[in-house]
């Protein structure tokens, strides 16, 4: 459990950098705000509409495919720890595991899923 | 960091992120704010999981949770027209009744557990590198599941694909 207290650490510390920092150029910054500052702007125009936009919907399908090969990864993780103890077997066993999901990853290829229209 | 009291501040700040972020998600009139307190929630169980020394079980839930099911959510109310724009009241005129009959329900709960003398708790901890055990034991003894697993991803895989095409042919 130790070895978490310098993840904490690690933590802690990054967070009270950028606060110190922040906290620094607040202290030398000139303070002049006026209302132009405050507006939205896009590359220095004024933006166009709302970003409350709804998004195109073929994003979705590469969610879905992205949730079935982080699944997968889960399965990664325990094989790659006990990968030294077990040797060529759970190689072949990996490969087979993940021959199988190339099918899938196949299959959205040839139906033209990944295809950006 | 291995002592019980530090471990007991730890679980007491993860279970108040949990718990307030819980209830952010179920309280907050944006869906879109709702759909990122439910991923600092289920961050937090995961830190739970680490205080119990179940380290994949932590991994599991940030990369499938945390990363995949709420950028899935994330995801469904961006491509959702206006859905993300709109204020929305969770709750109607039930919601007091609901309240009180959870608290009801809590406390007869609590009353119930505080009375019974059988509970057996697992004292023992986990083996250091569980990991490795689950690794192993995936790899010899569940190696017939494990490669079914695979089947099974690539059938949802492809349910999904041709789920999501239907609307558009």
């Amino acid at each position: 459990m130790s070895e978490y207290l310098s993840v904490l650490i690690f933590a802690v510390t990054g967070a009270a950098i950028v606060l110190f920092t922040f906290f620094i150029s607040k202290l030398i910054r000139p303070h002049n705000p006026y209302p132009e500052k405050g507006v939205t702007y896009e590359c220095a125009e004024d933006a166009i509409g709302d970003s409350w936009i709804r998004f195109n919907p073929r994003f979705y399908i590469f969610a879905l495919i992205f949730v079935i090969f982080d699944v997968e990864v889960i399965f990664l993780f325990p094989w790659a720890v006990a990968f030294g103890e077990l040797g060529l077997f759970a190689l072949v066993e990996m490969v087979i595991f993940i021959l199988i999901l190339f099918f899938g990853l196949f299959y959205a290829w040839k139906k033209g899923v990944l295809k950006w229209v | 960091m291995s002592d019980p009291g530090s471990v007991g501040i730890a679980f007491w700040i993860l279970s108040a992120i949990v718990l307030i972020s819980g209830l952010l998600v179920v309280s907050l009139k944006n869906i879109f704010h709702c759909a990122l307190f439910l991923m600092l929630c289920l961050t937090g169980v995961a830190g739970i999981f680490i205080l119990l020394h179940a380290e994949f079980l932590a991994a599991a839930q940030v990369l499938v949770y945390v990363g995949a099911v709420s950028v899935l959510m994330i995801f469904a109310v961006m491509l959702t027209s206006n859905l993300a724009r709109k204020k929305i009241v969770q709750t109607n005129q039930n919601a007091l009744v609901a309240f009180v009959s959870c608290v009801a329900f809590v406390v007869g709960a609590l009353w119930l557990i505080k009375g019974t003398e059988v509970w057996k708790f697992a004292t023992e901890a986990l083996p250091a590198n569980n990991t490795m055990t689950i690794g192993k034991l995936l790899m010899t003894e569940f190696m017939l599941p494990f490669e079914v697993v695979s089947v099974l991803l690539v059938a949802a895989m492809i349910g999904a694909i041709v789920l999501a095409r239907g609307e558009e042919a």
